[in-house]
């Protein structure tokens, strides 16, 4: 009796030990773990904790689209795409819709690109409705909530609003048929018309192994202070500045264009992700849109991003604490940067500088080619699971419509 | 309805040259035939009118506000603020288009005043943010540099070595006409390693103050003890010479039990900063490769035959250092192949003859300083008590000598294959002279112009070579003086003509001495 009882003390107060020297070990090794609100969960695994069921679509909704135009493989909307395939092989995928928590419609409405290829959202809510009507026909599954167990990747400039320019996204707003959908966008900002309760915010895409074939060895010392390179002005389309990215590029040119501490222009460089790994901090402005690859590129690259975009809210915002991993300015502080970020006390940045480091970070923000253990694909499915159990509440008694099939303006109701 | 045409017209610039998607657009919206939107249109035309006219742009945004109209409450609080600022911007814009003159700070108040769920980002133009002085700030730069240090020393501590060990550098040297030209270029090498140092100098003819100058200006820790000998002309009794030096330098790494790593740096030999970074892999006796510069004497004297039959034999790799087998096991010793020097060799210093290197230099050689010690925990077994060894009075080669055993040297640099030092004998002949500590005050009395000086093409216009003792001084000054004022308004090839007869004469003067 008494042995046993040493025996259980012993084991008590060497797990207390070993977890000390463990915490100790980790102050120095160079990385830390990363939890967020929703607590240690980058790492978590969705296998198992959710079923999704892919709907079948005829290809004009995907295939034909993508051979149409294979450009949309490697641009930064590329997501929606991968995603597919990802999802058209994996384990959580099943064949049962009767036991699926979510449904996904593979409909791919950022690939209809410009000669210079950029994406026309014109088509897309026709595209996005004639997908809906359907699934809606076709399985009983979208009427009997509605879509509110369903997912849509939107990763277009203002997600599920189909524009480009803010103003006319936020004059659509949301696709009325996907109001109660779950939409996985890249766009995120705070109290907008075009970010919905719920949604799951992603990185933009961007080819890993173009950044990998960049690498340079990390001894190499970080000498630059401040990087970015982009546009500040868009001549093309507002010359005066003020409406581009909100006056906010052109504030950080105009103030700091001969600062030696802020390597800024707009040249495009051939070493531009070696330069971004001798840098600092990078730079990462909104544009027409808040998001940017850059924050992926700076993450990647251990680069500490400094986000100048006022209430935009980041990709998987709730497993990863951007807070601590890169710096908020806000924009009318744009004059004040170079003093905000020098007074940022070196443990702070060595800090944020671990956390970087931390290799499921960079795989959080990744889309590789086959899908890896703790990247963006498993994030987002991560995010679906911690949305589960559906609330009953979705579930639509008979004959009971929310949605309203014939709001929005009177081009998107013609037929795709 | 009338808000959506104007945003259309504002923006149709952005569209149209953004993307081609005019009519779509329009057919989207639905807006384009209406009167309201041709009257906008004409509006439009006639605000451009006055906008030339006046100057500055002129928006139309103010007939908007003179009849301001509220449709849906999200897009009056959208675009509401905005517009006042807009006409706030339009009345500044003269003052926006040099930024840095005057402090263009906008307008904050108007969108704070909205309803809780509404963002406080609002869309449309906005003013361009400038500080009355948008130069750097020398203290923020000054914060930034100390920031950008700190984050090297910690990249410097994660990637780099772990635990650097203090590094012993062992160096014989003498006062002599290059040992400033030698030492200098040590020293700056020595003074960029990263980790902790101690210099043991030993100088033959006892300490003198030009080392002792030199040494003063690094600031690391040097150890400056004389060696009671001076050193001899010919290169073979030299070296010998050194390996004693040397010796007499791990004496007293013996006597002061100092730890760390024990590497020979000869003052005339060139390292690279990748070596002191490698040499911290030792763990007892290491061996790294050493390239070996051989200047091949005289070029007057080799005849063109003997160079064309050098170039078609095999030059030999000038490269002194382990050998490794496939799996990376040391089994012998690359060393350098004489004998193609072996005629031209240099037998004394000075003579500009070819100086070979000795089978294996030292400075191809790092140790543990633990195996000097007198006593130590683990000090292995197959090296050899230094006083056993310097008791004997036999010739120490290399510090192959200390070893009993000597397989256990470690390869380093990629087993021998990456060379990071090379070795390099340069010096002026043994009568050179040169002003001491460099410093050529008072002015020089005697000239002895050798028959090939170190500086062989000194013009004649520096006044104080051209100084003769005795009578011919004042002759001397005086020509000398017109020599030069013609000189310098004189073209190059007159000044040539002038310097060859200057020299006819010295040389002619002297020979009469």
């Amino acid at each position: 009796m008494k042995i046993s009882v040493w025996v259980f003390v012993v084991h008590l107060v060497s797990g207390f030990a070993l977890r000390i020297i463990a915490a100790e070990l980790e102050q120095g090794q160079h990385t830390e773990r990363i939890s967020g609100s929703a607590g240690d969960v980058l790492e978590d695994d969705p296998v198992g904790r959710l079923k999704v069921f892919v709907y079948e679509l005829p290809s004009k909704y995907n295939k034909k689209i993508l051979q149409r135009d294979p450009r949309c493989l490697t641009h930064m909307f590329a997501a929606e795409i991968f995603m597919h395939r990802f999802l058209l092989s994996s384990p959580v995928r099943t064949l049962n819709p009767e036991e699926a928590d979510w449904f996904y419609t593979p409909v791919y409405t950022t690939c209809d690109l410009t000669p210079n290829g950029l994406p026309l959202p014109f088509k897309s809510p026709r595209m996005m409705r004639s997908a809906i009507k359907l699934i809606s026909s076709n399985w009983p599954y979208w009427n009997r909530t509605e879509g509110a167990d369903h997912f849509f990747v939107v990763p277009h400039d203002f997600g599920a609003c189909f524009h480009y320019l803010e103003e006319k996204a936020i004059e659509r707003g949301i696709l009325p048929l996907l109001q109660r959908a779950t939409l996985v966008q890249t766009f995120g900002q705070r109290n907008h018309v075009c970010l919905n309760e719920g949604s799951i915010t992603i990185p933009p895409y961007a080819p890993p192994q173009k950044m990998q074939a960049h690498l340079i060895p990390p001894e190499t010392p970080r000498s630059i202070f401040v990087y970015f390179r982009g546009l500040f002005y868009d001549v093309g389309n507002d010359p005066e500045g003020g409406y581009y990215a909100r006056g906010a590029r052109a504030a950080v040119w105009e103030n700091f264009k001969d600062n030696p501490l802020f390597d800024i222009s707009t040249e495009h460089p051939t070493t531009y992700y070696e330069d971004m790994q001798r840098a600092v901090f990078c730079l990462c402005p909104l544009g027409w849109a808040p998001w940017s690859p850059r924050l992926v590129e700076g993450v990647i690259f251990g680069c500490i991003p400094v986000i100048i975009a006022d209430d935009i809210v980041l990709p998987f915002a709730d497993a990863i604490p951007w807070e601590e991993i890169g710096v908020f300015v806000a924009e009318k502080d744009v004059p004040n940067l170079d003093t905000i970020l020098t007074s940022i006390p070196p443990e702070v940045i060595l800090r944020k500088q671990r956390l970087l480091a931390n290799p499921s970070m960079k795989q959080a923000m990744l889309f590789p080619q086959p899908a890896q253990p703790g990247d963006a694909f498993h994030q987002i499915l991560n995010g679906l699971a911690r949305k589960l159990p559906h609330d009953n509440s979705i579930y639509l008694k008979p004959g009971e419509k929310l949605l309203n099939w014939t709001a929005g303006p009177v081009g998107d109701l013609k037929l795709w | 309805m009338k808000l959506s045409a104007v945003q259309q017209n504002c923006n149709n610039r952005r569209s149209n040259s953004f993307r081609t998607t005019g009519p779509l657009d329009s057919t989207v919206d639905g807006t384009f035939k209406s009167p309201a939107a041709l009257f906008w249109l004409l509006l439009h035309g006639i605000c451009c009118l006055i906008s030339l006219v006046l100057g500055f742009r002129f928006s139309r945004i103010i007939f908007f506000l003179l009849f301001s109209s509220t449709t849906t409450t999200t897009t009056n609080l959208y675009t509401a603020a905005p517009l006042l600022k807009t006409t706030a911007d339009v009345f500044e814009t003269l003052t926006f288009r040099t930024p840095p003159s005057s402090p263009a700070l906008s307008d904050p108040d108007a969108p704070s005043n909205n309803t809780i769920a509404s963002s406080r980002v609002v869309v449309g133009r906005h003013g361009i943010l400038v500080r009355p002085w948008p130069h750097p700030n020398a203290t923020e730069v000054m914060k930034a540099h100390r920031i950008i240090e700190r984050v090297q020393r910690e990249q410097q501590l994660q990637y780099g070595i772990k635990n650097p060990r203090t590094l012993i550098v062992v160096t014989p040297t003498y006062v002599r006409t290059f040992q400033t030209l030698h030492l200098t270029g040590l020293m700056h090498s020595l003074m960029l390693v990263p980790y902790d140092l101690i210099w043991i100098v030993v100088e033959a003819g006892g300490t003198s103050n030009e080392t002792a100058s030199l040494l003063a200006k690094t600031g690391l820790r040097t150890i400056h003890i004389g060696f009671d000998e001076r050193v001899p002309i010919a290169w073979e009794d030299r070296h010998q010479m050194e390996s004693r030096m040397r010796i007499r330098a791990l004496r007293i790494v013996r006597e002061q039990k100092l730890d760390g790593i024990v590497m020979f740096a000869d003052d005339s030999n060139m390292h690279s900063m990748e070596l002191f970074d490698e040499i911290q892999s030792v763990k007892w006796i290491g061996a790294v490769s050493v390239g070996i510069l051989v200047h091949s004497g005289n070029s007057d004297e080799t005849s063109a035959l003997s160079q064309k039959q050098e170039d078609e034999e095999n030059l030999p790799v000038p490269v002194q250092g382990p050998a490794c087998n496939s799996s990376g096991h040391l089994i012998g010793w690359h060393t350098f192949n004489s004998l193609p020097y072996v005629e031209k060799s240099a037998t004394y210093i000075g003579d500009r003859l070819t100086v070979l290197p000795r089978k294996l230099e030292w400075a191809g050689f790092v140790l543990n300083s633990k195996l000097i010690w007198k006593e130590a925990d683990d000090k292995p077994e197959w090296v050899k008590d230094l006083d056993m060894l310097a008791g004997n009075g036999e010739e120490l080669e290399s510090p192959l000598s200390l070893l009993k055993d000597a397989s256990f040297v470690e390869p380093l640099g990629s087993c021998g294959r990456k060379v990071m030092l090379w070795w390099l004998r340069v010096e002026a002949r043994a009568d050179s002279k040169f002003p001491p500590g460099w410093v050529i005050d008072p002015p020089l009395e005697i000239t002895v112009p050798a028959k090939r000086t170190p500086w062989p093409d000194v013009p004649p216009e520096l006044p104080s070579n051209e100084k003769v003792d005795g009578i011919q001084e004042h002759r001397e000054k005086r020509a000398a003086k017109t020599r030069i004022s013609r000189s310098r308004n004189g073209s190059r090839s007159k000044r040539k003509r002038e310097s060859r007869t200057v020299e006819a004469q010295v040389s002619g003067r002297h020979a009469e001495e």
